[in-house]
């Protein structure tokens, strides 16, 4: 029998994450395709109850205590012990500051190939074909998917997130050995200071990025934002500036927001930050640029100077009030 | 001829003879004032050489005009007069001093007194009088009517005050001499009218000789304690001022030789050291710089101050060879006495320079310290990456070089590749006018306008690189020569005549900063004329290769901008260029080598905005182009000032009152032909 | 305290990007090389340990275009050695590099072991693996990647690195060196070395370079196809001036119960 799909399923501070899931709907599919079935790998401390959230049809539980925490030291151990045991088909896992040092390690230790920057896995004239997005987004590689066991590192937004299954899959606990002096030890998490704003919480984001120019012009997003009754957020290129705090960051290395409107304004759309907005009901854009990317990911578009538009809508908005 | 006054050196006091104590004075004043020069000298030695000895006879000519003239104080008329005065009464009364010092002390030298002769005594009552007047005005507006930038110093107080002294004791030993004087005809002037205030004071003729004594004494001991004074204050300025004009750089705003940049004493050149005592402490540097202005933390009159302070706290102190001579405890000269912030916040304008009585070179020193941090790598990120981009892709904007002419797609005729052609006029385009959305509709308007002349232009596509003037008043001088050297290279291998550009900051430095040296193609800029746009748009109107069917009809404001205006003095040619295409100018308040400076110029369009600022430079300028009546449109012919001023609208909320339009703009729509080709582009 | 760091050239994306005409590969004539964001900032966090705690700092990188001025920057920046890897004219894949570089680097003199080895932790290109955690498998060195900072202990044996998760938190580890690093962010923006000091250091020091096999292991990935990306979905774009537009803007959030 040909192996299973496996998801790694990560989880991180007692929450599996949506590109799990997205994985998981992925890995289905796949698993559909090829006739064989679908095992969430589940890695952890005392997170067995993560489990029942996951779409599979089975998981693979390894609980053990350097597993609290992510580790790539131990999680590499466990994951190539598991792949060594179970042989599945296929692995995939979630592009994310938690799973990618495991991604860079796994294929070597095992010396199978790794397919990086996924957005799509299909399967085509009897083989799997995955696309995977080179050099920024410039160009897309169609890779032809090698043999078992193969490791996939798959980007955000290749399927919709799966929908918490019925009923709980089964769990297998699987004991592995893991070395006792681990050279990578966790220590503690430091978080940044508790900002004014939990822009995780608002409905209404505007959201600055390198084409707001100077610092100064971030008034022009604080008082748009003080008209709807929302918050100014900012992509990583702002943050590192230092204009706005880090607590403001929206993106793969910041927050994950859902807002009710995400205004964009003179950010680019690299797929760091739209990870983390595109989950927003209403995506508004303004860039110079007609071809920046963010325009893929937002429902309406301006191509346009933001530092135009920012004080225009804010008098439209006042005046409507008034 | 007046009645004679007792030879005072002879005359015997409690019978010791004048000369004695003359001697006695004269050896002190003028070895202090010897020991004191030869130490100062003796620490601007410590500095690097600068051969500044070409063209003696021009700088001689330079000298002599502002010297003598003082043309650059009487722009400040009232001070101007007064100051004026001042010098030419000092003119006199100090050859006066040395003659009457010589022959008081050698009595025997069959000579008279210096004002025994009517025809000195009469000039120096004169001269004498206005310049009491001179210094009672100095004083009102120094300590009444306090300009910006000038500090009431001690200093300036003994100054002021050992003038006033020296000047009434002469005229109140001419009012000795007329008193004691038996023909009234003998009397001249003012002595008649401080004889008039002696007697109402009491002194009865037969007095004279003794007040006379006494004023005279009086005047030959203040003269000597100022000369020993002298340059220990600022009025070492008299002494200094005349070299540093003569010693000037003959191209305004020249940069500095190639070096590794100045932290220390023994870093800076003696002519940079120079500044620091040539300094009258006046202040109009402070008054005319825009960042100062603005309030950035930079005056360029405490930078000066700044560098004097290192020259004194350097006397007697024995040559460091690696420690920074400076603040003293370890502190640093740059870093620490004059801040990062100071020397980023020039913007190279050259007002302070074009204002400065004493011809003093503020930018130099500048750019020094700049060269400094940069070879530290202490700039702010932003600079930093613009400077990468810069070395990398040959601009600022970090963009592919192949899309530098991209701003040719919305243009309905094709721009000539010079590289591939041969052309009569090689149109350097530069960055902002390149890349910058706004600033490259200005270019199509520009490029409408040639084709329009039938100019044969081309441009060089993606082998053209920042030209690089910019890049050098940051002080990075390797990039400079990096860019400078490929541009000449590329040069080397097109055939072309002439050179024209639309941006002054270009213009300057290939006209004066590309010629001979550096270049495999060899091809230095001697000889092949440069232009600038106003300058070709003059010529083009004035021949009538252009012509003009839609006249302006409208009155405007034209903006000098810095690198066209003070660094080479192109006033004329674009205003008679609008005047030609039908637009009446009026000026602004501050206008031509007045112009008050966008803020964008030495590389500060490439920085964060700084906090604390009260008002940017060009929200100041567009405010002041508002007002001018009758005139809602400001011209301007540099791509930086356009954007700059535009943005600049936005902030003041001016967008409504005022336009900002660069002169091709209005050449392009009064020049477009009836199938109206001068679409205002979007 | 010696560091190695290893740099890698991947295409500039400023430049447009050509596909060869086999359609499965980059054009490589077309490419300007530059050198990976990452590793960048792998270099400026090993200078800043050279900084603080002394030692040496090495580069490595594989010979290509434009690599020589690189080294010579990073020689100018404060590296004490460089060395280049020649290993004949193709674009290795990260997984080939990773392969060739733990073959070579050992036969380096004096190169090996360093205490640590820093590289970025992701370029632009690693479609078959990434190079730091890859060479860190086949030395069989600890690896932590997503670094943001490191403190070295004073006796050199241990190393606290902190690694970056989302929303601004940063974990806190302890690594025993010798270790392999990717580096994220260095705790510094990489600093600027002036053209003059690398014109100098050109005339003054040299690349060591290394002979090496053209490739060690082929990668494992076969591309059958590579294309310029389609847009996956496209935003209603407004057309209008600002205030136009802004208007429509207003109305849709009206609608929706958002202004």
């Amino acid at each position: 029998m040909a192996g299973n799909i496996w998801v790694l399923a990560e989880h991180w501070r007692g929450r599996v994450s949506d590109l799990t899931l997205e994985l998981l709907t992925l890995g289905r599919e796949l698993a559909g395709g090829l006739g064989t079935g679908l095992e969430a790998v589940l890695l952890g401390h005392g997170a067995k109850g993560l489990a029942a959230g996951l779409a599979a049809d089975g998981v693979l539980s390894v609980d053990h205590a350097s597993l609290a925490e992510p580790n790539p030291e131990a999680s590499c151990a466990a994951l190539a012990a598991l792949i060594a045991q179970r042989k599945p088909q296929l692995l995939l896992v979630p592009l994310s500051n938690v799973a990618a040092d495991l991604l860079g390690l796994l294929p070597p230790r095992l010396k199978i190939p790794l397919v990086n920057f996924c957005r799509d896995v299909r399967a085509a004239d009897g083989r799997l074909e995955a696309r995977c997005v080179l050099y920024g987004g410039k160009l897309e590689a169609t890779v032809v998917v090698p043999g078992a066991p193969v490791v996939i590192g798959v980007l955000p937004g290749s399927r919709p997130a799966s929908a918490a299954p019925a009923a709980a899959p089964p769990v297998t606990d699987v004991a592995v050995e893991l070395p006792g002096d681990l050279k990578v030890r966790f220590e503690q998490y430091i978080d940044p200071e508790p900002g004014d704003v939990d822009v995780t919480q608002k409905d209404v984001l505007i959201s600055v990025g390198r084409g707001i120019q100077t610092q100064d012009n971030i008034a022009l997003a604080e008082e748009l934002a003080a008209a709807l009754g929302g918050a100014v957020s900012a992509s990583r290129p702002v943050i590192d500036q230092g204009w706005l705090p880090l607590t403001r960051q929206v993106g793969k290395s910041g927050a994950t927001v859902k807002p009710k409107l995400y205004l964009a304004a003179g950010i680019s759309g690299a797929p760091e930050h739209v990870e983390g907005m595109k989950g927003a009901a209403l995506i508004v854009a303004v860039n110079t640029d007609p071809q920046a990317p963010i325009f893929s990911v937002a429902h309406y578009g301006y191509a346009g100077d933001a530092l135009e538009f920012l004080p225009a809508l804010t008098a439209a908005v006042k005046a409507r009030k008034a | 001829m007046s009645a004679p006054m007792p030879d005072p050196t002879v005359t015997r006091y409690f019978a010791v003879p004048g000369w004695v104590g003359l001697w006695v004075l004269a050896v002190l004043a003028l070895g202090l004032f010897v020991r004191r020069v030869y130490q100062l000298v003796g620490v601007l030695r410590r500095g690097r050489g600068d051969l500044r000895w070409d063209r003696p006879l021009r700088r001689l000519a330079t000298a002599a005009s502002n010297v003598f003239v003082q043309r650059r104080l009487v722009e400040e008329p009232i001070i101007g007069v007064a100051h004026l005065a001042i010098f030419w009464a000092f003119v006199f009364f100090a050859t006066s001093f040395w003659w009457n010092l010589v022959r008081g002390l050698v009595p025997i030298l069959p000579i008279p007194y210096s004002d025994d002769l009517p025809w000195m005594a009469y000039p120096m009552e004169i001269l004498g009088a206005l310049a009491l007047a001179g210094i009672v005005v100095a004083a009102v507006r120094r300590y009444g009517f306090t300009p910006q930038g000038l500090e009431r110093t001690r200093d300036a107080s003994v100054v002021l005050g050992l003038i006033a002294l020296l000047l009434v004791t002469f005229l109140g030993a001419e009012g000795a001499r007329a008193l004691g004087a038996e023909q009234a005809g003998a009397r001249l002037p003012v002595g008649t009218v401080v004889a008039q205030l002696w007697h109402g004071l009491g002194i009865a003729p037969a007095a004279a000789s003794t007040v006379y004594l006494a004023m005279w004494w009086a005047h030959m001991a203040t003269v000597l304690f100022f000369l020993a004074y002298l340059p220990y204050s600022k009025h070492a300025h008299l002494l200094f001022a005349p070299f540093g004009v003569f010693f000037t750089s003959l191209r305004p705003g020249a940069m500095p030789a190639e070096s590794e940049g100045a932290s220390r004493l023994e870093d800076f050149t003696w002519r940079q050291l120079f500044n620091g005592l040539a300094c009258a402490e006046c202040g109009r540097c402070e008054r005319a710089c825009p960042a100062h202005t603005a309030g950035f933390a930079l005056s360029p009159k405490e930078l000066v101050h700044k560098v004097k302070e290192l020259v004194l706290g350097a006397v007697g102190t024995p040559a460091v060879a690696a420690a920074p001579v400076a603040g003293g405890n370890g502190t640093s000269f740059v870093g620490d006495v004059v801040r990062a912030e100071e020397i980023w916040a020039c913007t190279t304008c050259l007002a302070c320079m074009t204002r400065c009585p004493v011809f003093n070179e503020h930018i130099p020193l500048v750019v020094e310290m700049r060269r400094h941090l940069v070879a530290q790598g202490e700039m702010e990120k932003r600079l930093q990456d613009v400077l990468v981009n810069l070395g990398r892709y040959g601009n600022s904007f970090g963009k592919s070089a192949r899309t530098r002419a991209s701003w040719t797609a919305g243009l309905d005729f094709p721009v000539r590749d010079a590289r591939k052609e041969a052309v009569e006029y090689l149109w350097l385009v530069g960055d902002y006018a390149s890349f910058d959305p706004r600033a490259q509709q200005v270019t199509r308007a520009a490029a409408r306008v040639f084709q329009r002349a039938g100019l044969d232009f081309g441009i060089l596509h993606e082998a053209e690189q920042n030209a690089g003037n910019d890049v050098r008043r940051i002080g990075e001088e390797g990039l400079f020569g990096v860019l400078r050297d490929k541009n000449l290279k590329t040069l080397g291998g097109v055939k072309f005549q002439k050179i024209v550009t639309t941006d002054p900051h270009t213009y300057h430095v290939v006209k004066h900063e590309y010629a001979g040296n550096g270049g495999d193609g060899g091809t230095g800029m001697g000889g092949v004329e440069v232009l600038h746009f106003a300058e070709l748009l003059d010529r083009l109107l004035a021949s009538g290769r252009l012509k003009v069917t839609t006249p302006v009809g409208h009155a405007v404001t034209y903006h000098d901008p810095c690198y066209l205006g003070r660094y080479n003095r192109v006033y004329d040619a674009p205003r008679r260029a609008l005047e030609a295409l039908g637009a009446s100018v009026k000026e602004m308040p501050r206008t031509r080598d007045e112009a008050a400076c966008c803020g964008a110029g030495g590389g500060r369009i490439w920085m964060e905005d700084v906090a604390g600022i009260k008002e940017r430079p060009a929200e100041a300028r567009v405010r002041e182009a508002a007002r001018v009546r009758g005139a809602a449109t400001l011209v301007v012919s540099c791509p930086k000032d356009l954007v700059m001023f535009q943005d600049a609208l936005k902030t003041t909320q001016l967008e409504g009152s005022l336009a900002v339009q660069d002169l091709a703009q209005l050449a392009d729509l009064a020049s477009a032909t009836v199938r109206s080709d001068a679409h205002v582009d979007a | 305290m010696n560091t190695l760091v290893l740099m890698k050239m991947v295409p500039d994306t400023v430049e447009e990007l050509e596909i060869a005409p086999d359609g499965k590969s980059l054009d490589v004539e077309a490419v300007r090389p530059i050198v990976s964001e990452r590793d960048d900032h792998a270099l400026e966090q090993a200078l800043l340990l050279k900084d603080k705690h002394g030692g040496t700092v090495t580069v490595v990188a594989l010979e290509s275009r434009d690599v020589d001025e690189v080294l010579f920057t990073a020689l100018a920046k404060g590296a004490d050695r460089a060395v280049k890897v020649a290993a004949g004219d193709a674009m290795l894949t990260a997984a080939e590099t990773a392969a060739l570089l733990a073959k070579v680097l050992p036969a380096v003199p004096n190169l090996l072991p360093a205490q640590l080895i820093v590289s970025g932790c992701q370029a632009i290109d690693d479609l078959d693996g990434v190079v730091a955690p890859s060479l860190a498998e086949r030395l069989q060195l600890p690896y932590l990647g997503i670094v943001t900072g490191v403190e070295v202990a004073a006796d050199g044996g241990r190393a606290t690195v902190y690694k970056e998760y989302a929303g601004g938190t940063r974990g806190r580890y302890v690594v025993c060196l010798p270790a392999v690093l990717g580096v994220q962010a260095a705790e510094k923006p990489p600093r600027y070395v002036p053209v003059a000091k690398v014109r100098a250091t050109m005339k003054a020091k040299t690349i060591e370079c290394v002979e090496a096999p053209a490739r060690d292991e082929a990668s494992l990935l076969e591309i059958a196809a590579m294309t310029k990306p389609q847009a996956a979905g496209r935003a209603e774009m407004l057309e209008g001036s600002p205030e136009e537009v802004a208007s429509k803007v207003a109305e849709i959030l009206s609608s929706r119960g958002l202004a």
